[in-house]
């Protein structure tokens, strides 16, 4: 596990796969809500022969919210990179077709930041797509630990406890 | 407002005289195309599994006269949507109920197509009753391929009601129709 600089990251991970990571498992973001650099980006790599795994963490904050693209070391990174800013909103730069993957184009938010509400919140694309807020109903269903039954471990309603 | 006149597959409807010959070939007709109802399967997610374990040879689908699964919606009657839908899909499913041709029905399968499901999220179009006229909801995650063949069973009876040629020009031509 290792934190590096976030400019160099195409560079650090063209150096990992010289070293033998020649398989690119995940990259993934996380949402620092409230901390200066807002978002950190998760590289997994894995050594396909002898097994080896190693991630690699960097810092991006939220002023600059790009880093370069790992394109040009595994050409899988295309995908990962879309989702990334698609759910968080990081752009990467060198990527050749940065658009949204989940969502369509055009919708506005980025849905896994930590400011956004799970409900969501109400679109209206004329013609292409509309989303409007879920009724949540007493919050995520989550279940309750340790009941003597099921009744007592799923309840029906569930009110957030803080 | 034209009421909508119950009938049966046998016998007469004795409230419109003269109409004997018409409503017997109305229940014909309608025995004609319940019989025959070619689902459009939407199957998106986990309960298309289940659609296609109903159309398999143990729960068998066509025993109901949906002989053929047809992937196109010019040639299908019933559009069974199975499986979560997201408001990113919500619109080609529109699109797709808009070409089927009348007479259209549409089944809502599972929890995810009835209500949104477990998935009270961003993403998920909370119920496809939103942009499609749903007629039978089946509830389940998976429902079992019995309650599938039971919804269709459902849908069967509702089209075996329904007044075909008391409906038609012809009919409002000739004063046919219960006004």
């Amino acid at each position: 596990m290792k934190v590096g600089d976030a400019q160099k990251i195409a560079e650090v991970c063209r150096a990992a796969k010289s070293l033998g990571f020649n398989y690119l498992v995940d990259i993934c973001s996380m949402d620092n809500y409230g901390d200066d650099p807002r978002w950190t980006v998760v590289y997994h790599l894995r050594n396909i022969v002898t097994g080896a795994e190693i991630r690699f963490k960097t810092d991006v904050s939220e002023e600059k919210s790009e880093l370069p693209s790992v394109i040009g070391v595994w050409r899988t990174a295309n995908w990962h990179e879309r989702e990334v800013f698609d759910m968080m909103g990081l752009r990467f730069t060198g990527h050749p077709d940065l658009r949204r993957i989940l969502m369509w184009e055009g919708y506005p938010h980025h849905p896994l930041r930590k400011d956004f509400p799970l409900a969501g919140k109400p679109t209206d694309l004329p013609g292409v797509a509309f989303t409007r807020v879920t009724p949540m109903e007493g919050g995520p269903f989550v279940t309750i630990a340790g009941g003597n039954d099921s009744i007592a471990r799923e309840p029906r309603v569930r009110n957030p406890e803080d | 407002m034209q009421a909508q006149t119950e009938q049966t597959e046998f016998g007469y409807n004795s409230k419109i005289e003269g109409d004997v010959v018409l409503t017997t070939v109305d229940a014909a007709l309608a025995w004609f195309r319940k019989n025959s109802v070619w689902p459009m399967p939407m199957g998106l997610a986990c309960c298309a599994i289940e659609l296609m374990a109903s159309g398999a040879s143990r729960y068998d689908i066509s025993r109901f006269g949906s002989e053929v699964m047809r992937f196109s919606p010019r040639q299908s009657d019933c559009m069974i949507v199975a499986g979560t839908v997201t408001y990113k899909m919500a619109g080609s499913l529109k699109r797709i109920w808009d070409q089927m041709v009348e007479p259209k029905w549409c089944i809502a399968m599972g929890a995810c197509a009835s209500t949104g499901g477990m998935y009270r999220s961003y993403a998920v179009l909370q119920g496809v009753d939103n942009i499609v006229p749903v007629d039978v909801y089946i509830s389940g995650c998976p429902p079992r391929p019995e309650a599938v063949l039971d919804a269709l069973m459902k849908i069967q009876e509702k089209i075996g009601k329904q007044p075909i040629l008391q409906n038609t020009v012809a009919a409002k031509l000739l004063n046919l129709s219960e006004k």
